[in-house]
């Protein structure tokens, strides 16, 4: 309850007839234009959006442009730390920076279930309004769908993100090379442990919160100030694992991760160490891994940690030519061992 | 983490490692028999700090790599009844029966739930009473007391929607059968720890007495493994056997009084099938006369079925021990963690997984 | 084989004397954990927890025995 009146002090609600969401509000009708201009033109509004028309008229972009696209299903809807909202543009926004690109528009394609909250759906349109405002991007177009009743978690969000490349950088998985070092931002896992404990079924009580944000403070600065930027990836689905073997295999250079410097937080550890889950393979939504040489290390470290996104940025890896193509740990007992990808989902061990 | 993290020291690994070296005069084979401390020298790959004459065997410790196909396809029949919630183990649902598996059941329709506890399965029958809800119950005697725990509850509360698919193994007979075969190379055991948590270490004296080997009941992390390894060594190297407690500040002689007699109420001792090893006498469980009801088997009546494993899977001779996981001609062709043709490989604590996932190419890695 | 892990007591509830259980922290994470055998302990010790049921007590004394030993072990014997 106090979320819901904190929430109404920032955020009012539109007024509209319906309590819940109606198949006709999908049916192209009066209902689902009182539902654009009502949720998405009143809470999500700006000159390009409002003019709707089919599609979005754009000025136009200096040079090359990146252009990318994500679905966004998650259950629940809410959890802590952030909503299907603010997760599908933070999503977006970082798929673009990872592309060493400029954010700039967003579009956004709604598919709700018949019988979603209007409140619930006006709190995830607030939260969409307040990321895309952190991340300096527009929402620009949009789409509306509704599915029957039993046949949606509530609402998946589709997207599109444009954004302009920085022609100073050029950021590509193959580029990594012997000599670079991998950093990350953060602490990793904790928006996989945040959905999982959300749920019912594994009961776990932790305050660990979903890391969902947009990278785009801290990497606009990042690209600004150190040129030379050889790979970036957003370790989501699949986690650090997969990003760092999917990087090992393109570039085939061999990558070497350190455990003992991996940033791990005890919620994510202690729920981890119950499941038998390795956080290496556990889902981020507000993570970078940055790979560059090791002379401009010291000065990206320093231009992420001075942002609240980056504040535990730190070096966790070396890109090295001794095995191609594989990832291998340095354990924390100075063994090494090879990090594979993962086959299928990770699943609660008893052994 | 207390009582983690100091076992995961590696000044003490370190030290282990060379007290190990300096002990070791000839070639042992010393076999883990645990899936769980498989996974940990993986994960830490211990290997790199022993000494070349110490090979480790990969024993059958791994409960949902041992579960015989027939009672996968028994939990899968199970699962494609109207009305039923089948519920079991994360680890349980991928591994393959003899025409699918659970996970694969699941996307089919089947109302199939993972759970971490056998307790949470009672919780679900409670709340569900129009349901039947049936666990599919594996593990050894360190899971065991868990379920035996799950039906009392059950018991007691009435519910009688609830009821158990048992298919527990035990440690000892299996321990038995591997040192009965006239081939088999073991020297050392490593006991595991945490069945000796509930079972105490009465069972394995004579054991080592009558095979006249150490065994040595062992924890799960570095240190820990490190230490009972160094143990065996120790006594090989003179001439001794019987039982050593190296997991003392968990495992206490008389293991957990109140755990064991739960399970001498609960179940029965009975032969049960190994999948990739074949029947042993006494090692598996089933209810007890006063808990039968709560038998999936008989409230289902589930007709005994045959299934075997693809013919040039050599997992018998791996959970034996006679093969290394990486000498079998289909480890990392056809059979992969995605596409197992055995047991081993189907659940990453199976000793074929567990070298997939960290040891494949450690060639490289040295 | 199983999976269990050390965690440490942070409440218990007697209430329902048929299932005794304890919420059991394990690095910043909790969970309950049914204590059924282990009728004497206490909040702040640690237990091992295994599919939801408190296998063992952690003997610390003997815990810090053991790595003392180790620590102080001679490497030249």
């Amino acid at each position: 309850m106090n979320a819901k009146s904190t929430y109404h002090l920032s955020c009012p609600i539109p007024k509209t007839e319906y309590e819940h969401i109606l198949m006709a509000h999908g049916g192209g009708g009066k209902l689902t234009r009182q539902l654009i201009e009502k949720m998405f033109y009143s809470g999500l509004g700006n000159p390009i959006l409002e003019k709707g028309h089919d599609g979005a008229f754009l000025p136009s972009i200096k040079g090359e442009i990146a252009f990318t696209t994500d679905s966004f299903v998650v259950d629940p809807v809410f959890f802590p730390g952030g909503d299907i909202g603010d997760l599908a543009v933070n999503g977006t926004v970082n798929d673009l920076l990872c592309c060493g690109a400029e954010p700039l528009y967003i579009s956004l394609a709604f598919i709700l279930e018949e019988g979603l909250l209007m409140e619930n759906l006006w709190k995830i349109v607030c939260s969409i309004k307040k990321a895309a405002d952190a991340a300096g991007v527009k929402i620009v177009t949009g789409d509306t769908k509704v599915v029957e009743r039993g046949k949606g978690d509530g609402i998946y969000i589709n997207t599109t993100g444009i954004g302009r490349i920085l022609p100073e950088q050029n950021i590509s998985p193959e580029n990594s090379c012997e000599g670079d070092v991998v950093i990350i931002n953060g602490h990793i896992g904790n928006h996989g442990i945040a959905i999982m404990s959300a749920r019912k079924g594994l009961k776990l009580n932790t305050h660990v919160k979903s890391d969902t944000q947009s990278l785009s403070g801290m990497m606009m600065d990042l690209f600004n100030k150190v040129p030379g930027i050889h790979v970036l990836r957003d370790p989501t689905r699949g986690g650090l694992a997969s990003s760092l073997n999917e990087i090992a295999q393109s570039s085939k250079s061999g990558i070497t991760l350190y455990e003992s410097s991996l940033p791990i937080n005890e919620g994510v550890r202690g729920a981890c160490e119950i499941m038998g889950f390795d956080p290496l393979y556990i889902a981020n939504e507000g993570k970078m891994v940055v790979i560059l040489p090791q002379e401009s290390a010291q000065k990206a470290l320093a231009i992420m940690r001075s942002h609240k996104e980056g504040t535990e940025s730190r070096i966790i890896g070396k890109v090295t030519s001794s095995h191609p193509g594989i990832l291998q740990m340095e354990t924390t007992i100075g063994t090494h061992r090879i990090v594979d990808m993962i086959s299928g989902e990770q699943l609660p061990r008893i052994c | 983490m207390k009582h983690i993290d100091e076992y995961r020291d590696r000044e003490l690994v370190e030290k282990l490692a060379r007290k190990i070296g300096k002990e070791v005069t000839r070639n042992w084979n010393i076999m883990e028999v645990c899936g769980g401390q498989t996974h940990a020298i993986m994960k830490y790959n211990l290997l790199q700090l022993l000494p070349p004459e110490i090979s480790l065997i990969h024993g059958p410790g791994c409960p949902v790599c041992v579960t015989p196909i027939e009672m996968i396809d028994h939990a899968i029949a199970l699962a494609r009844l109207d009305r039923v919630i089948l519920t079991s183990f994360g680890d349980m649902l991928r591994v393959p029966g003899s025409i699918s598996d659970l996970l694969t059941e699941k996307a089919r329709g089947g109302d199939i739930r993972m759970v971490y506890s056998p307790l949470d399965a009672v919780e679900l029958a409670a709340s569900n009473s129009e349901y039947e809800v049936i666990f599919f119950a594996v593990g050894f005697e360190t899971t065991a007391p868990a379920v035996a725990l799950a039906i009392q509850q059950a018991k007691k509360r009435n519910l009688n929607n609830f009821s158990v698919l048992v298919s527990h193994v035990l440690v000892p007979p299996a321990i038995e059968a591997l040192l009965s075969s006239a081939d088999h190379r073991i020297d050392a055991f490593l006991a595991a720890g945490h069945v000796c948590a509930i079972m105490g270490t009465h069972e394995y004296l004579p054991i080592a007495e009558k095979h006249r080997l150490p065994i040595v009941i062992t924890g799960f992390e570095p240190v820990d493994i490190l230490m009972g390894i160094f143990h065996a060594i120790e006594m090989l190297e003179q001439g001794r056997f019987g039982i050593k407690n190296s997991y003392s500040r968990i495992v206490k002689p008389e293991g957990n009084q109140k755990a064991q007699d739960l399970l001498k109420e609960v179940f029965v001792e009975e032969e049960r099938e190994w999948r990739g090893i074949g029947p042993i006498p006494l090692s598996g469980y089933i209810l007890s006369d006063g808990y039968s009801n709560f038998d999936a088997v008989k409230r289902y009546k589930l007709k005994k079925g045959i299934a075997a494993d693809y013919g040039s899977c050599m997992a018998g001779l791996v959970l034996t021990g006679r093969k290394r996981p990486s000498e079998c001609i289909n480890f990392g062709t056809t059979c992969i963690p995605e596409r197992p043709m055995g047991a081993p490989m189907v659940s990453s604590e199976g000793a074929c997984a567990a070298y997939y996932k960290y040891h494949r190419s450690s060639a490289n890695l040295q | 084989m199983c999976l269990a892990v050390p965690g440490k007591i942070v409440s218990i509830d007697r209430s329902n004397p048929d299932s005794p259980m304890a919420s059991v922290q394990f690095g910043a994470t909790t969970r309950d954990i049914s204590i059924q055998w282990l009728a004497d302990v206490k909040v702040g010790e640690y237990i091992l927890a295994h599919v939801g049921t408190a296998l063992s007590k952690v003997d610390e004394e003997d815990a810090l025995f053991t790595l003392n030993a180790l620590r102080e072990m001679g490497e030249i014997e």
